[in-house]
């Protein structure tokens, strides 16, 4: 294909070109024109839906999807993939609320919630970056390993009784003058935080080193196996403060709140441009990605019963993330 | 290079070189074999009312877990991998079950046996069809399909519900036939090895089998060499989807209903089984043996956990820490052999 745009550059040509360009160098560009189109669907389709309150509870909605898709973007990077993120953001819920009425109370639920959650990062990230296991089946391990443990805790935790402390739901769901989700608070300092590490600092790079060429990293000196044991700790405490925020915005703790979330999440990475492969990709892209499926969730939910929701949702991550291949694939 | 086939043809010659090799290269299965052999005796001693109907309902219980490994086996020698069988499963199990209660009768049941497995083919062509279509990763194609496939489920039936024929039911439960020697075999297990045969060895020992290792260990160099890749990844899907039918068929037949969330346990376990298999995640190395023995294994300590009165959670805790620690292992041994 290269071939054919040296010999004949046409000019329909180039312009494909460059439309491949934008969409591999600035995601967000596209990637934005998407969300808006979606959020002009939703007020075509369903006049008068889209306010400022549907814009607040849209974003509430969206935030805990987006931290567990800095999960999986980080992971991704690196041509790994995080699938216990989802047993163990509800485990790490579910463990606050136990802590509601015991001594300590959920402070302290928090901290061993948190403790928890980097162990089991830790075992992941030993197991992937010091015995090469495969991400995708370690963190599965894992995540059968977590729940079961979770359970084990919920039979412990029957008679001590549960609930959602509410300093949690304040974060998780409350609004700031009826516009700004104070899960907000936690959520943009977070993303700074992730952006700007992957862009500036040298374990951002080390990430995309990893990811693009793992042979070459090690060549130039990196110690993958730090790195990838820090980098899943970092994925399953993220995990974690995304199962405090469900939490709170559910307003239950089960052991199983957010696993629904977690093909969702891995879509939103992909939707945002994240290379499965290791190596492309941002956390900016995940953001929005994030808020796409949360739209387009609700605009499913809301025109379709479940079934055709799960199938539709299904089938534009496959349509998305083909669209993606096409256009970042030949060059 | 050239020395090393040459070598091993000196080996094979004499008898105790021939089994030597034999050994190597079935080490893992047989370590697998032992352990088996070592769990059901521990089982037996654990539970002294442990005897050949438990057996029998051992092979019940293991047939669906065991039908979706060998489906996953499928995928993974050429290179791919399947997190939609459950959704499959769900989806046939499902149809089955519905329709067997709208059109009771075992010779409709018949017809609708064949229809399930038509179904299940077509939902491997699916995935088979956009993972070579689109480029896209095996991973996130069958992701989303396990999406859809759960969707359609859920429009079959929004819960459990239907029946299963008599026939069919009869099929998975019991000893092979109320003959005395017939009466110690597991029902289940031979069907179970019927159908693995008689789709396994043909495939295996057809130009299709070579492809798919071709496939799995180099796709490059399986490309260069003739192989039609596309078209063998795209089989390898399809046969995929008629044993995650299979399974879901086994599941109806063994709980009598068809449910629409079978639980994500089962991608779970099936890849889990087929890494304690000794099947390499990267394709190209294993067989369907290996897997079967792991099912059995993985559903024995489940069952030892039981008898030990402990939380069956725990039995979870186990199983996620065995895969782990197999894969730990295989990379350890891996790395002595290229000190050596």
């Amino acid at each position: 294909m290269t071939a054919a745009g040296q010999t004949a550059p046409t000019n329909r040509w180039l312009s494909a070109t460059a439309w491949r360009q934008i969409v591999r160098d600035m995601p967000l560009v596209p990637l934005s024109v998407l969300l808006l189109l979606l959020v002009v669907i939703v007020q075509v389709l369903q006049p008068g839906t889209v306010n400022s309150n549907w814009v607040a509870v849209t974003l509430r909605q969206a935030v805990p999807l987006a931290i567990l898709a800095g999960c999986q973007t980080l992971t991704m990077l690196t041509g790994g993939i995080d699938l216990s993120v989802g047993y163990i953001a509800s485990m790490s819920g579910f463990v606050v609320a136990t802590f509601v009425q015991q001594p300590g109370g959920w402070e302290l639920g928090m901290v061993v919630a948190l403790v928890a959650a980097a162990l089991a990062g830790l075992i992941t990230g030993i197991g992937v970056g010091v015995f090469r296991v495969h991400p995708l089946i370690m963190t599965l391990g894992m995540g059968l390993i977590v729940l079961g443990l979770s359970n084990v805790w919920q039979l412990r935790m029957l008679q001590t009784g549960a609930g959602v402390p509410p300093e949690l739901r304040t974060i998780g769901s409350g609004l700031t003058l009826d516009i700004l989700p104070n899960s907000l608070v936690v959520f943009v300092p977070l993303a700074i935080v992730l952006i700007l590490g992957l862009r500036r600092t040298g374990y951002g790079r080390m990430l995309y080193a990893i990811g693009d060429n793992p042979i070459a990293a090690r060549l130039s000196g990196v110690r993958s196996w730090q790195v990838l044991v820090v980098l899943y700790v970092i994925s399953a405490v993220l995990a974690a403060i995304a199962g405090f925020i469900q939490a709170g915005l559910s307003n239950t703790a089960s052991v199983a709140l957010v696993t629904p979330y977690l093909l969702p999440s891995v879509a939103a990475a992909v939707v945002g441009g994240v290379s499965i492969f290791g190596g492309r990709g941002g956390y900016s892209g995940a953001i929005v990605g994030a808020l796409i499926l949360t739209v387009l969730s609700g605009l499913l939910s809301s025109l379709l019963p479940e079934p055709w929701r799960q199938i539709v949702f299904g089938s534009i991550v496959v349509l998305v993330a083909a669209a993606y291949t096409r256009v970042t694939a030949e060059s | 290079m050239t020395t090393q086939p040459v070598l091993a043809a000196e080996a094979a010659r004499t008898a105790r070189g021939s089994i030597r090799v034999l050994l190597r290269d079935n080490a893992w299965m047989l370590g697998l074999l032992v352990f088996m052999v070592v769990l059901l005796g521990f089982t037996k001693l654990i539970n002294p009312f442990y005897d050949i109907k438990s057996l029998q309902g051992l092979a019940t219980s293991v047939l669906p877990l065991a039908l979706a490994a060998v489906a996953q086996t499928l995928v993974v020698l050429a290179g791919g991998i399947d997190l939609s069988i459950s959704s499959m499963m769900a989806v046939t199990s499902c149809a089955a079950a519905v329709l067997m209660q709208q059109y009771p009768g075992n010779e409709v049941a018949l017809l609708i046996v064949v229809g399930v497995l038509i179904l299940g083919l077509l939902l491997g062509a699916i995935n088979g069809g956009l993972v070579v279509l689109t480029g896209v990763p095996d991973i996130i194609v069958t992701l989303a399909t396990s999406f859809v496939f759960a969707g359609f489920a859920l429009l079959v039936t929004p819960r459990p519900a239907g029946a299963a024929a008599g026939w069919l039911k009869d099929l998975v439960v019991g000893p092979l036939a109320n003959i005395v020697g017939l009466d110690a075999i597991p029902r289940a297990a031979v069907v179970l090895v019927v159908i693995v045969a008689v789709i396994w060895i043909p495939l295996r020992r057809a130009r299709l089998g070579l492809s798919l290792y071709a496939v799995g260990s180099n796709r490059l160099a399986a490309f260069r060499s003739g192989v039609a890749v596309r078209r063998t990844k795209f089989l390898s899907y399809v046969i995929a989807g008629l044993f995650g039918a299979l399974a879901g068929l086994s599941l109806t037949a063994s709980t009598g209903i068809g449910s629409p969330v079978p639980g994500p346990d089962y991608v779970l376990l099936a890849i889990g089984a087929v890494v304690l298999g000794g099947v390499s995640l990267a394709g190209g190395i294993g067989g369907v043996v290996g897997p079967l023995l792991a099912v059995v294994v993985l559903q024995l300590i489940r069952n030892d956990m039981t008898f030990l009165k402990v939380d069956p959670n725990y039995g979870l805790v186990a199983q996620g820490f065995l895969v782990i620690a197999v894969l730990v292992f295989g990379t350890l041994v891996q790395l002595r052999r290229r000190r050596a």
